[in-house]
């Protein structure tokens, strides 16, 4: 009875305490990175007693909402230009690492076998490519055995930054796609059914027959979908690896770009995996609340320095060390204390 | 009694204005209440129409009406082209081929309720009816995904391609390559979702005529079908039209299902088994991550829809105004 009254007694003080000395830290924004801020935050809270709030309202409502100053910061799969972020008083710098891999469902194809390049997956979501067995296929896989059937295209339909990611990669692999479709959230496809979400797409895959469709790394993982490999900007086939996408992250040259604006499809390197692709966070230099911000950078730290362990554990990537003590620096630099 | 009667004589002419009076007090109170509550609803879409016309004015200004019969929708365009038209055409052609299914199943069963079945039967028919409008409408979307799509596109599609093959316009309506995701599939669902409406509408107003107008006829030698062609559904008909409208309200507004399984493209094609969109679908999809012009278009779309369903629900009256006048009422 005691010992639960010491118990009862310390939880008491320790809520009194965190109520009195913590600054709880809010944030909004992209939906892809969800699971891992909010197993982070669960973690350091438990470390440290300081909560986060963060609420997964989308890419675009995380940059308005960071503008608006309503949160400490925001959240962005696709990141801002330099100049939009200097006119904001803005800074802005890579969380954490996704990757995004063609999935199909063939008859008798395992993971990993078959092979795409930027080019062919952009004329099957043209529709210029319309059966497994047309020649640009067979030519990257010749042993692999193709059906003569209608292949059905699975894309997103709802706005979103793996959307992104993937129309960015093709805009930069297929001219044809650069000017017939573009990159964006939400674009203008010409062929294909749209399902929502990752796991829309996911489920439609694992449905449909003779069907191809682009998920993040990890939903192809944990549904044990048939991924695919891809041939990248070095001309090399490469399998979707923890290790391709580290390679595409410290192959990308973020030193020299204003803002950390990169975006990580089709990076050199020959290990590199071509559709990798970093979520953003955004907060403002100058920011109303000190202490928040302060509060802020704390957890990033945090979370970059004993983070990492977890977020592999959700397929995520941890961004290399050499881009966290760039970012380090940045921190040091712009934001005021 | 003495005492009780004293104290009622007491009260006389005094207390009775009092009474009166707070009577009357009541019967203003409930006056503005009952007033204020209706006002209320006018004032509320009121509220709903200004806030959209306002976001969708950027959109209204940049495309006009231009909006309405262009099909191209790139939002990732610069500048963005918007147009209305695929998923407006959507939302018609699902809603007209629901509609098209449940009106004549709808009514069938509510007729063999009222007027054919069992007394045994009708509990457990009933109560399936309302079960029916119990399930939360993603449910019937997982449905159709897993159950109704496979078997569209494995059996039912390839069937109707080859007894239409050649013919000239139904070949065009079921042509295309097999998919889970299509119109086609939609507007069944939606079939399925909005037949509650219309079975437990026309239910209701059927048990509200009178059993003497029945039996005369019955008396005069009218056969079941006569009985209910000539008697009941003359007498109910504007309650099974204010059911079929509550209907096709719901199946020109209902957003979940119908984005899990219409397939979410703006295209409009000539095969109800090919992919297509709604308005509703379409702003569900896209609304979150949108800004801009992007989210004005939207926004437009859910204007464009308010208006759709205006005009539906306007036709009708003007319908249900037009028989009355036939019947010469």
């Amino acid at each position: 009875m005691n010992f639960l009254k010491t118990i009862v007694a310390a939880g008491l003080v320790a809520a009194s305490a965190t109520a009195a000395f913590a600054a709880d830290i809010t944030g909004a924004g992209a939906t892809f990175p969800f699971p891992i801020y909010s197993k982070w935050a669960d973690a350091y809270k438990k470390e440290t007693g300081n909560g986060l709030n963060y609420q997964s309202i989308g890419s675009g409502g995380g940059i308005k909402q960071i503008q608006a100053k309503t949160v400490t910061f925001g959240a962005s799969d696709a990141p801002l230009k330099a100049e939009q972020l200097e006119k904001d008083g803005l800074v802005q710098w890579p969380m954490v690492m996704g990757a995004i891999v063609p999935v199909v469902n063939l008859e008798g194809v395992k993971p990993g076998e078959m092979v795409f390049d930027g080019e062919t997956l952009a004329s099957i979501y043209l529709g210029k490519i319309t059966k497994w067995d047309d020649a640009a296929i067979k030519k990257l896989n010749p042993n692999v055995k193709l059906p003569s059937e209608a292949i059905t295209v699975v894309r997103r339909s709802d706005g979103s930054g793996t959307t992104f990611n993937f129309t960015n990669y093709l805009a930069k692999a297929s001219a044809d796609w650069k000017s017939k479709v573009g990159e964006g959230t939400a674009v203008e496809w010409p062929v294909g059914v749209g399902a929502k979400g990752n796991e829309g797409v996911s489920g439609n895959i694992s449905q449909t027959k003779n069907s191809i469709g682009y998920v993040e790394y990890a939903y192809a993982k944990q549904n044990k979908l048939t991924y695919t490999g891809l041939v990248n900007k070095a001309g090399k086939p490469v399998q979707p690896t923890v290790e391709a996408f580290q390679a595409a992250a410290s192959n990308a040259d973020w030193a020299k770009a204003p803002g950390y604006y990169v975006i990580l499809t089709d990076q050199p390197g020959e290990k590199s995996w071509p559709i990798t692709a970093a979520t953003f966070i955004l907060m403002h230099k100058d920011a109303t609340d000190k202490a928040a911000s302060q509060e802020a950078i704390k957890f990033f730290r945090w979370a970059f320095k004993s983070g990492g362990k977890a977020a592999e554990e959700l397929d995520y990537i941890p961004m290399p060390e050499g881009v966290v003590t760039l970012i380090e620096k940045t921190w040091a630099a712009e934001i005021k204390s | 009694m003495a005492v009780q009667s004293d104290v009622i004589d007491d009260a006389g002419p005094y207390d009775r204005a009092k009474a009166l009076s707070a009577f009357k007090l009541g019967d203003v109170t409930f006056y503005w209440i009952t007033r204020l509550s209706a006002i209320s609803v006018l004032l509320i879409l009121g509220g709903i129409i200004v806030s959209l016309i306002v976001g969708a004015f950027p959109a209204m200004k940049e495309y006009g009406f231009s909006f309405l019969w262009t099909q191209r929708w790139a939002p990732s365009a610069d500048p963005p082209v918007l147009g209305a038209l695929g998923p407006m055409y959507g939302t018609l052609v699902t809603s007209f081929i629901a509609m098209l299914i449940a009106i004549p199943v709808g009514l069938g069963i509510a007729i063999f309720l009222t007027e054919l079945c069992p007394q045994w039967l009708r509990r457990p028919i009933g109560m399936a009816i309302e079960l029916l409008a119990g399930i939360p409408s993603i449910i019937y979307g997982m449905w159709g995904f897993f159950v109704l799509g496979p078997f569209l596109a494995n059996t039912f599609q390839p069937f109707m391609i080859r007894i239409f093959d050649g013919v000239p316009v139904l070949g065009a309506i079921f042509a295309g390559p097999p998919s889970y995701l299509s119109t086609f599939n939609a507007a069944l669902i939606l079939a399925i979702m909005v037949l509650p409406f219309i079975t437990s509408i026309s239910v209701d107003v059927f048990k509200t005529v009178p059993p003497v107008l029945k039996e005369a006829a019955y008396g005069v030698g009218c056969t079941t079908w006569e009985v209910v062609r000539s008697v009941v559904i003359p007498y109910t008909r504007v309650g099974i039209i204010g059911g079929v409208m509550l209907a096709l309200g719901r199946a020109l507004g209902e957003t979940m299902a119908v984005t899990f399984i219409i397939g979410n493209s703006f295209r409009i094609s000539s095969s109800i088994f090919a992919p297509g969109t709604t308005i509703s679908a379409a702003i569900a999809s896209e609304f979150a991550e949108s800004d801009g012009l992007h989210q004005s278009g939207l926004i437009l779309l859910g204007l464009l829809l308010f208006v759709l369903t205006f005009f539906v629900l306007a036709a009708a009256r003007l319908m249900l105004m037009r028989l009355d006048k036939k019947a010469g009422k």
